[in-house]
């Protein structure tokens, strides 16, 4: 009674999903507590949203959404082209631009910290409650994201791996996919972050 | 149901917990993907944890004997209490049945090899272990036990100078390791079935642990990202649960009972669904109400996600918010309830046998039920005033947890105990052992209801004299009880080393691991069954009409 | 099977962007917050159909998952705010 290949294939990508969906609920948490804290602080998150440079968050958003392209596009040159060597590039491509994300984000963060709007700094200290809240799910939710990006890059790093290695084919690229579907978790949980801390009018 | 195992009986492949071939003895244990080792596994780790927490219960009824005990101090209490209720609700109610009889016996039941995820499974119990230790070694290490309750509330879990991010992260741990169980479960239950098992003719035992996988992904993450909280408020004082920064407490409540209302649903629903296999078999008679049971379990799984608020009726939550919840937790009380007639109405004109396993099944019906009725004393806004952190409540989640996921989890031990093990057990000593058990556990228990009907306050280390005699008659209760439960396991562990040898089918069970040999071999089935009709055909209903269901 | 659409939905991403940030600088009041969750929303529903195959899944159980979590967060998200909308 082997497992055919095809049906580890199905196995693997329902349960990619559903591990998808817990991620998805463990972010809806912190969206729950931005939620009230916003409905209760309306004024107070759009100004401390002001603090935030819109220019850093619109390139982020733009990084992702192109990585999120190149993720699909590995995935296509491996499946249906059979080209290993341009879904590395891909694939590459995918981790540089995860790269440069964290990039912008650490000089985000900096100015932050420099500004001393940074959760028990003395300057955040002296703002209302609802800008301290602001910045404290701030740090929390963009943290939380970037340890998921960080966390996406280190298994595409895996997968550039194993498709250069030739442990992952055509025939064998469910765990390529898996990997895929992480990233654009990655991606689609950016896309709400964005307006609710950057673009509130 | 018609399979095509004839292996039944005979032991032509090695038994599941022989050698296989890899690694001898315990390094084949701790290192085997294979189902059923992970189960025993589970069960190792699981009974011992229990073990250690009834001490820990022990001891607190032993401080309650009289109101100036000085058995235990006011702190050393507070650790109790909290470190017995993260071990019983983290450590052995929640992954308690989907874990050791769930991933010993749900492939078997749909006719599988094994879980769709077999090493996800491995490593499910080494994050469940590693959790485990956490938790247990935040008692010993640094500033010691943690003493907020189980419930970690804010503030003072912010403030409390133990060691709570070391328990907090242990139960993160284990929440991430019921994550994984539930991806194994649901994916296994889609993936996995045998040819000719459709839903509806899959136990009602894989509904009840189907259900609870749903639970389990969709609930679970949301306490995760709420310890994750507390431990970064601690940390870095992030204001989200501080009052001093704008941060509400009361929303805490609300996401640690959003996870931890639907946590006691992943408690009982598979004991539920375990009860619903027992009751046609030792009926000798199909259940009654297959789908609406099946549809039940759905319905309390989600039903039961809308009510936690029900734990904050007066913490300051709004009366609007307070009066929904209540109505919703009585909406959540009727599919159980359709459960209970169900069960009952199965009994109806069948052919009744009181062996241990079904013993344990009424015993469940019957606490279950107690448990259930004080819930709607709860439930209800105007009675909860009074009840709200007393010993009524105490009383009331220990019938339904215990009572209910307890006696199920016992019930499933008796029942399988022959097919997991190949041996049998004493059915008198089994039989007697309920009795001291079911005496001990309502002396104690239904003296907690009456103590906290008559104002007495859980989480307390002295009370006032007036309640001196129903404490120390609690108490005594408590040591029937244990001593029923060392009695139950006693026997359980003397037929696990000198019973006699089982049959494949000692109830004539209708399922599938009954027309497999006891115990299974590794494989499971030689052939892969072809399913053709229901769970609970018996063999005169077989032979009258195949075309059942 | 081409792999231009892919383009064609990362171009309409990028549009997206810029109209729900250019909307973001405009005076537009309380609405701007539904504007922009039903932009984030349409986005992220692009990329789940394209992007992450999900217009082409054929199983059921996959097509469901994402309203299932989507439902499941706006009961608790729901329940929550009528609590603290009604103290």
């Amino acid at each position: 009674m082997e497992l055919e290949a095809r049906d580890q294939k199905v196995f693997s990508r329902v349960g990619m999903w559903l591990f998808l969906l817990s991620e998805i609920l463990i972010f809806g948490g912190l969206f729950l507590v931005y939620a009230m804290y916003r409905a209760k602080h309306p004024a107070d998150f759009h100004a401390a949203s002001m603090e935030l440079s819109r220019f850093d968050g619109t390139l982020n958003t733009t990084i992702l959404l192109t990585s999120s392209l190149t993720a699909v596009l590995a995935i296509f040159s491996l499946q249906e082209l059979n080209k290993p060597r341009r879904t590395a590039l891909y694939l590459a491509a995918t981790i540089g631009f995860g790269f440069a994300f964290l990039v912008v984000k650490a000089f985000e963060w900096g100015a932050k910290f420099q500004h001393g709007l940074y959760p028990r700094a003395a300057e955040l200290g002296t703002r209302p409650h609802g800008e301290i809240l602001y910045f404290g799910l701030y740090f929390t939710m963009t943290g939380l994201h970037a340890l998921h990006v960080i966390i996406g890059m280190v298994v595409l790093s895996v997968m550039l791996a194993w498709v250069l290695g030739k442990k992952v084919t055509q025939q064998r690229s469910a765990v390529l996919e898996n990997a895929g579907l992480y990233w654009h978790l990655v991606d689609i949980i950016w896309i709400f972050l964005f307006p609710l801390f950057y673009l509130i009018s | 149901m018609a399979s095509h195992a004839e292996s039944a009986g005979h032991h032509t492949a090695f038994p599941w917990f022989t050698d296989h071939g890899r690694r001898p003895g315990l390094r084949g244990f701790l290192t085997s993907t294979n189902h059923k080792r992970i189960g025993m596994l589970y069960m190792a780790a699981v009974l011992s944890f229990f073990t250690i927490a009834v001490i820990l219960g022990v001891l607190m009824r032993i401080q309650m004997l009289s109101p100036d005990s000085t058995f235990l101090t006011g702190q050393a209490y507070n650790a109790m209490f909290t470190v017995h209720g993260i071990i019983m609700i983290f450590l052995v109610v929640i992954p308690g049945i989907p874990t050791i009889f769930g991933n010993f016996f749900l492939p078997i039941l749909i006719g599988g090899e094994d879980m769709s995820f077999p090493r996800l499974n491995l490593f499910s119990w080494y994050l469940y272990m590693t959790g485990a230790f956490v938790v247990l070694a935040s008692l010993a290490l640094g500033t010691g036990p943690v003493d907020t309750g189980w419930t970690f509330y804010v503030p003072y879990s912010l403030k409390s100078t133990v060691n709570v991010p070391l328990a907090v992260f242990g139960v993160f741990l284990l929440g991430m390791s019921s994550i994984l169980t539930g991806i194994n479960i649901v994916t296994t239950t889609h993936q996995m079935r045998a040819p000719g098992m459709s839903f509806f003719r899959m136990p009602l035992s894989v509904w009840g642990l189907y259900s609870t996988a749903w639970v389990q992904v969709l609930a679970t993450p949301v306490i995760g990202i709420t310890l994750v909280l507390i431990m970064l408020e601690r940390l870095f004082g992030i204001g989200v649960f501080d009052a001093s920064k704008g941060g509400d407490p009361i929303l805490y409540q609300h996401l640690f009972w959003i996870y931890s209302h639907p946590a006691v649903y992943i408690m009982i629903l598979p004991a539920m669904g375990i009860i619903s296999d027992l009751f046609p078999v030792f009926s000798r008679k199909n259940i009654f109400g297959y789908k609406t049971i099946a549809f039940s379990s759905l319905a309390i799984a989600s039903v039961g996600s809308l009510v936690w608020g029900h734990h904050m009726y007066v913490s300051g939550q709004s009366d609007t918010a307070s009066i929904v919840f209540s109505f919703l937790t009585f909406l959540v009380a009727v599919p159980s309830a359709i459960k209970v007639f169900n069960w009952v109405a199965t009994m109806y004109k069948g052919s009744v046998k009181v062996d241990p396993p079904f013993l344990y099944a009424l015993g469940f019906i019957a606490l279950f039920a107690i448990g259930g009725l004080t819930g709607l004393v709860l439930g209800a806004l105007s009675t909860d005033v009074h009840t709200h952190d007393t010993y009524f409540v105490v009383g009331h989640f220990h019938y339904i947890i215990f009572g209910g996921m307890g006696f199920g989890l016992f019930a499933a031990l008796h029942y399988w105990f022959p097919k997991m093990f190949g041996k049998t057990y004493d059915f008198k000593f089994a039989t007697v052992s309920f009795i001291v058990l079911f005496v001990g556990f309502n002396l104690f228990y239904m003296t907690m209801l009456i103590l906290g009907w008559a104002g007495m306050p859980r989480r307390y280390y002295s009370y006032l004299p007036k309640y001196t005699d129903l404490q120390v008659i609690a108490t005594v209760g408590s040591w029937i009880m244990v001593g029923g439960l060392g009695m139950m396991f006693g026997n359980l562990v003397h037929a696990f080393f000198r019973g006699k040898k089982a049959e494949a089918n000692p109830w004539g069970g209708a399922t599938l691991e009954w027309q497999i040999s006891s115990p299974p071999s590794f494989e499971n089935f030689e052939k892969v069954p072809v399913i053709t009709h229901g769970p609970y055909v018996f063999a005169k209903e077989a032979k009258a009409g195949e075309k059942g269901k | 099977m081409s792999h231009v659409r892919y383009f064609y939905v990362w171009i309409a991403l990028l549009v997206l962007t810029a109209i729900t940030v250019t909307t973001a600088g405009l005076n537009v009041g309380r609405v701007g917050i539904i504007i922009v969750l039903v932009i984030a929303a349409t986005k992220s529903t692009m990329v789940l159909l394209w992007f992450m195959h999900l217009r082409s899944e054929k199983r059921l159980l996959l097509k469901l998952l994402v309203p299932i979590a989507i439902a499941t967060l706006a009961i608790f998200i729901g329940l929550t705010y009528m609590d603290i909308l009604t103290r």
